[in-house]
């Protein structure tokens, strides 16, 4: 069962198939969207009709319109990506400032207050679109029809997605950089006193820069939660259709090559973004 | 002035605290708990009743659909950590230098893409039209085309895939922080594979195993695109019922209902799964 | 005052609750002098050090650096560095950038900095180091890097906690040598804390010696070695055999002890609270003993004792005797002129009374 311990040769051998079909479970369905992102053909199954890169640059004039030429989805990624910026900057500030009072703080309450933080985890994202929805919503209503005051910004639109998503973000963000803050002696402070730094620089030049990596990767990865979320995104949604939202529609009217083009862009931007965060951790 | 200087950092760290957690968190809830007791009589007039709660019972496609999605959940990540506990194994424990980092990594990469990508993913090769119906067929196995999608299984084969990186992850996180001489010790102590396993091996993984199954759990019951785009007519998950009726109904207090009903739900999966395996949330998330 | 002090506390205190960590401390340091701090494992050592280094504050008394009051000074702005006992490099920065830091924050221009750096780089014996992490040095040059931080800043007083106490032994020995160079070569005042007696004594101008929070005795270390002034002292420096017994006469600086089993023997007075009729600690150190047969002087005590084994450890040999149950070492010369001293046999052990030092038994 260890490498120490004796297995015979068969159960090596279930274990080896177990493992290969594993891995071919876990890729198939991502390579074969990334393919047919190339199948000349107007509906991604087989058979392969040969390559083209039409689903990307074709600009409508003969019936098919590529991705790069799509101003819905391209509006649609933009608006995304707006989200995923104020999400991550929002989220990671929080996550900063929580990692900070839950490791080098003492007060009254903290554990309970630990708890709280741990909440979102364990709400469904539904639930938490629902809820802020139901407040923010309600209360633009209940404000316009009391005094006839319009609170746009909690109509469903960016503003509550941002807020929908910061709120289980946040607390993945904690996560990530809370691990990394325990990990660091405090002792690497003092010496930064006594070599002359007030306690504010001593922060700056020792702590930060230590925290760094797990700031870097807790960015990368609600920039990541945020992009692809969609239970929680598609409740708070208001005219402004991000983009997991806006495939969601398209897929529901029918699937073209088009929306292969948009997975397979995705996903290597999620993996450009990846392999950077882990090159930097090096 | 030490003490004052103290006690201002507090106040700076918390506030910001304090404010997400309350506006995001806990006042939003409370007012969809307050939303689900309230009966809609006109446009303008509510008044307290538990109107919504009486319409889950009766109406028994709610209530159906209410008690499947939970069994279909915990199946899904009793399933799922079946199929990640020896992967996790292997990458903590047998794997060796590169081959770890990259089959860890390999476990990584379904997740660069949403779930929606891997969903469609999915719909093209189980539909009708799909890869292994037109594979079937080519080999001569089937005559016609078969539909494998639109089904239960199709459904559970989704999420379980949507599943297996947020158990991986804990498992290999926790089978590696495990001491190799406490399972030689298991065995030279005279146990055998299914002693040693259980006797050993899966106390010490157990926090590890408990944080994927809430995860997994959590993530499986409040799914919405895995079941709706790849289960058939009749396997409607519970989250459809909340949309319906937040985006098509408009009934929010319906809505509410279900959605309190959801939470309510997920809580006792959770806090069943923490008892039973004496765990604490904050041992196994924090 | 003559001799310009660095550093002087005045009956400092430190309480953790009931604990009292610090007791009622007094010190002074001479400019330029290697000062220990010697005391067992839990009295107080790295307590006294934050309190000089400013990372906590005494309950009550002055710490006084150069003529300054030092209590409400903050860390950052006291004329002191530290050495910590994990050396508390910085893992985010090259060598370069850890010796830079203390410089960035005096704002020493850049080329002036790297001047300073690869000076100080050299004096510590590790030239053309700056570029690498911290990671990438041994236990030994990473402890040279923690020195050479503090002393590019040229501080009136450089603090060390038990900084060897990570190195194995053979690199602690020349650790030991080098400190003590540095510490010339540099001339700045060390404050060195060590439960281990042998790194004080090799290095110190001055050691004090620490028990639960108070100072026993501050003295060169051959003082501290040849005249203890209590019994604690007697026994944490050096190797020391302890015979109790009941004092029989006091004359001429000289005490006579009747020891438990009925044996007489013969010490000085050491401590005052020495009565006839009290009980009474002797202490002999094993090398102070000889073996009867040599030309023995009627002066010396001596003892009727049973070889209980050899030890062999090269110049540092000793037997362990049984003198009535009790153990008691005596050095074994290793130039031949031991008499073979098979496992049982009977022997004579004797001492010079001058060598020997009775203290009045401590009241538990
Ligand atoms: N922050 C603290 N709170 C309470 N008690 C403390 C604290 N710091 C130290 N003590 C207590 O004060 C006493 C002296 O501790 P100190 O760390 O100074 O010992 P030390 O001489 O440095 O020991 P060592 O050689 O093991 O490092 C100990 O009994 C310790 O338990
Ligand atoms: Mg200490």
């Amino acid at each position: 069962m260890i490498r120490s311990v004796p297995r015979s040769r068969l159960f090596d051998g279930l274990y080896l198939t177990y493992l290969v079909f594993f891995f071919v479970y876990l890729a198939l369905p991502l390579l074969v969207t990334a393919a047919f992102a190339f199948n000349d053909a107007p509906f991604p199954s087989l058979p392969w009709k040969g390559f083209t890169l039409d689903w990307y640059l074709a600009d409508g004039t003969e019936g098919r319109t590529g991705l790069f030429h799509d101003d819905a989805l391209l509006s649609a990624l933009w608006v995304s990506t707006k989200i995923a910026f104020w999400v991550t900057l929002v989220s990671v500030a929080l996550g900063c400032v929580n990692a900070v009072l839950f490791e080098r703080l003492e007060f009254r309450g903290k554990e309970f207050l630990y708890l709280l933080m741990l909440l979102p985890l364990v709400i469904p994202g539904v639930i938490l679109g629902v809820s802020i929805l139901v407040f923010y919503s309600g209360m633009a209503n209940d404000v316009s029809r009391l005094w006839g005051l319009e609170l746009d910004v909690f109509r469903p639109g960016l503003t509550l997605v941002v807020m929908g998503q910061v709120t289980f973000i946040t607390t993945l963000a904690t996560l990530v950089i809370a691990a990394r803050l325990r990990k660091f002696d405090r002792q690497l402070e003092e010496a930064a006193l006594n070599l002359g730094a007030t306690p504010l620089v001593a922060w700056f030049t020792v702590t930060l820069p230590w925290l760094m990596p797990s700031i870097l990767g807790a960015a990368a990865m609600a920039f990541l939660m945020s992009f692809e979320n969609f239970n929680t995104t598609v409740m708070l949604t208001g005219s402004d259709t991000p983009l997991t939202v806006a495939l969601f529609n398209r897929l529901r009217e029918g699937s073209t090559p088009v929306l292969n083009a948009v997975a397979l862009f995705l996903m290597l931007v999620s993996a450009l973004l990846a392999v950077t965060t882990l090159r930097q951790k090096r | 002035m030490r003490s004052s200087a103290g006690r201002l950092s507090l106040i700076l760290l918390l506030t910001p605290f304090l404010l997400w957690i309350v506006l995001l968190v806990l006042l939003p809830h409370l007012q969809m708990l307050r939303v689900s007791f309230q009966v809609r009589e006109s446009w303008d007039t509510l008044v307290w009743g538990v109107e919504q709660y009486q319409n889950f019972f009766s109406e028994s496609y709610y209530w159906r659909t209410f008690v499947r999605t939970g069994v279909m959940s915990v199946f899904t990540t009793l399933l799922t950590l079946l199929i990640a506990f020896p992967i996790a194994w292997y990458i903590a424990r047998l794997a060796r230098g590169r081959a770890r980092g990259l089959l860890f990594l390999a476990c990584l990469i379904p997740f660069w893409a949403s779930e929606l990508v891997r969903t469609y993913g999915w719909m093209i090769l189980l539909r009708e039209s799909g890869l292994f119906s037109t594979w079937l067929q080519a080999l001569g196995w089937v005559d016609g085309p078969v539909e494998m999608l639109y089904n239960d299984i199709a459904v559970i084969i989704g999420l379980v895939y949507n599943g297996l990186l947020f158990m991986v992850v804990p498992l290999v996180t926790t089978l590696d922080g495990m001491d190799e001489n406490l399972v030689e010790a298991g065995y030279d102590l005279g146990g055998g594979h299914l002693t040693v396993l259980r006797e050993v091996v899966v106390p010490w993984a157990m926090p590890g195993v408990v944080s994927g199954c809430i995860v997994v759990f959590m993530l499986t019951l409040g799914s919405y695109l895995t079941p709706i785009l790849m289960g058939g007519k009749d396997s409607a998950w519970f989250t459809q019922q909340i949309f319906t009726q937040f985006i098509t109904r408009f009934n929010w207090e319906q809505g509410a209902a279900l959605g309190v009903l959801l939470l309510f739900l997920s809580s006792l999966m959770v806090w069943l799964g923490l008892k039973l395996t004496g765990q604490s949330l904050r041992k196994v998330m924090g | 005052m003559a001799v310009a002090s660095d550093l002087s506390c005045h009956h400092l205190v430190r309480r953790f609750g009931d604990n009292i960590a610090v007791n009622d401390i007094s010190l002074d340091v001479p400019a330029g002098t290697f000062f220990s701090i010697l005391g067992p494992s839990g009295c107080g050592k790295t307590t006294l050090l934050r309190l000089l280094a400013g990372f906590d504050r005494p309950d009550q008394g002055d710490i006084v650096i150069r003529g300054q009051r030092m209590n409400d000074v903050p860390p950052n702005k006291r004329p002191v560095n530290m050495v910590f006992q994990h050396l508390a490099l910085f893992p985010t920065m090259s060598v370069g950038d850890n010796i830079a830091y203390g410089l960035k924050r005096r704002k020493v221009p850049l080329a002036e900095r790297q001047k300073k750096i690869e000076r100080v780089l050299e004096q510590v014996g590790l030239p053309g180091l700056a570029h690498r992490n911290p990671q990438e040095l041994s236990g030994g040059q990473r402890q040279r890097v923690a020195l050479a931080r503090c002393l590019v800043l040229e501080p009136t007083l450089l603090l060390l906690d038990e900084p060897l106490g990570a190195l194995d032994l053979k690199l602690r020995e020349q650790m030991k040598v080098e400190l003590k160079h540095l510490q010339k070569q540099f001339g700045t005042t060390f404050v060195y804390i060590t439960h281990d007696q042998s790194e004080a004594m090799v290095m110190s101008d001055q050691v004090a010696v620490m028990r639960q929070g108070r100072f026993d005795q501050v003295a060169p270390p051959e003082t501290l070695y040849r005249e203890p002034a209590t019994p604690f002292v007697a026994g944490f420096v050096g190797d020391n055999n302890r015979l109790s017994g009941e004092v029989v006469s006091l004359r001429d600086n000289l005490a006579e002890v009747r020891l438990d089993h009925g044996a007489l023997v013969a010490g000085q007075v050491a401590g005052s609270q020495l009565a006839v009729g009290g009980r009474a600690d002797l202490y002999i150190r094993p090398e102070s003993l000889v073996f009867t047969g040599d030309g023995l002087n009627e002066r010396f005590s001596r003892l009727d004792a049973t070889v209980r084994s050899t030890l062999f450890d090269g110049a540092n040999s000793r037997i362990e005797a049984d003198i009535n149950g009790q153990p008691v070492y005596a050095r074994l010369p290793q130039d031949g002129s031991a008499p073979g001293l098979a496992e049982g046999r009977g022997l004579q052990l004797a001492w010079d009374p001058q060598l020997a030092r009775v203290f009045g038994a401590e009241a538990l």
